[in-house]
């Protein structure tokens, strides 16, 4: 490596390092790992009027929505065990989903047009996922309607449980199932996050 | 469960450390294509890494076999340097004026430039350099030693107590 000239190194050795560099780099790595197909799990950081949603996917499509008080690293640490550890912040790909989210919370989208992967939920979770798109924009049902929907008029406790475990709040409207009273039941972005989203679809 | 961090903490962690190494073998108009080539090469390798392993002394070992790679690659004339900020480095031996002491360093013999980048800029063990570098634990430390006592010739400065091997 002798022929480099020494010039070069000293000027190597002596630039700083700026975060736009960095970042440029960051680009770069982010453009081509989506070009060799490494990209697995892709995510970004969005702004809302619910405060930060992080926004991840996978080529089979969105996989996770997570409100920031569900901490974020922690959900990507969650992503890189289960799904790969090939994780990288690539807005990008993310862009539809943004957009979409956007203009959900502009009121002026009411459906989600989305490719979901719904891997991180298995069996009857994933199959009431499935549905809950089917309760349209500013209805609401009680977990008791969504177990009858699903054909499991009795599984009224497991969808509760598969509302509260869907990984994809918001774009998938468990925030549009309550208790058989009207009261809200639970909500992993937290209830004010749920009576924010129900507000804005009944007064839209 | 796998407790692998994510890809992302890795870059986050390492990127600044990665470049550095690779400006030190390349220069630095060549070394943003050796970082890029290490990461992807990184990300492509990173599944099937042993969670065990040190992170860091296998990313200087990919960027230092990518560096070679693209220098290689690139038999072309170096491009003239260009006015270069008076900035000091992000990281490096603390002190007053580190543009200076990177200065003297560039000048090194590049095992031995090797050796202080690594240890000095990246502050790893000798035992991951010697394994990267090739020789014994001693010989890394004797190039990182004989790299000094050269500095301290031609860089009379603060090279002192922070940076003994």
């Amino acid at each position: 490596m002798n022929d480099v000239r020494n010039d070069d190194h000293v000027a190597a050795l002596a630039a700083p390092i700026t975060p736009d560099t960095l970042a440029e780099l960051h680009r770069r790595l982010e453009a081509s790992a989506q070009s060799e197909g490494l990209l697995d799990v892709a995510y970004r950081i969005v702004d809302s009027p619910l405060g930060n949603l992080l926004l991840a996917s996978t080529p089979r499509g969105l996989i996770r929505v997570a409100f920031a008080t569900e901490d974020h690293d922690r959900v990507l640490e969650h992503l890189a065990a289960k799904v790969s550890p090939r994780v990288l912040r690539a807005p990008k790909r993310l862009d539809a989903a943004a957009r979409e989210l956007d203009e959900y919370f502009a009121r002026t989208r009411r459906t989600f047009d989305l490719a979901l992967d719904l891997s991180l939920s298995k069996g009857f979770r994933r199959l009431v996922q499935r549905h809950l798109p089917e309760i349209g924009y500013g209805q609401t049902r009680s977990y008791t309607q969504m177990a009858e929907m699903v054909g499991n008029p009795k599984a009224v406790r497991a969808v509760g449980t598969a509302c509260a475990t869907n990984p994809l709040p918001v774009v998938v409207p468990c925030h549009r199932v309550l208790r058989a009273d009207g009261t809200l039941g639970g909500y992993i972005g937290g209830l004010e996050a749920k009576t924010a989203l129900l507000e804005m679809e009944r007064s839209a | 469960m796998n407790t692998k961090q994510p890809f992302e903490a890795v870059v986050a962690l390492h990127g600044t450390a990665v470049l550095r190494v690779c400006r030190s073998m390349l220069g630095i108009h060549d070394a943003d294509d050796a970082w890029s080539e290490t990461f992807l090469a990184a990300m492509r390798a990173y599944p099937d890494l042993p969670e065990t392993a040190n992170v860091e002394a296998w990313l200087v070992t990919i960027a230092r076999r990518k560096a070679i790679d693209v220098h290689r690659a690139s038999k072309r004339n170096p491009v003239p340097v260009e006015d270069l900020p008076e900035a000091p480095t992000a990281l490096g031996v603390p002190g007053a004026d580190d543009t200076e002491l990177w200065r003297a360093v560039g000048e090194l013999p590049p095992k031995q430039r090797q050796a202080i980048t690594f240890r000095y800029l990246v502050g790893m063990p000798y035992a991951d350099i010697a394994a990267i570098l090739g020789g014994t634990v001693e010989a890394a430390r004797r190039a990182a030693a004989d790299g000094l006592k050269t500095l301290r010739r031609t860089y009379p400065g603060t090279i002192a107590e922070g940076a003994r091997p």
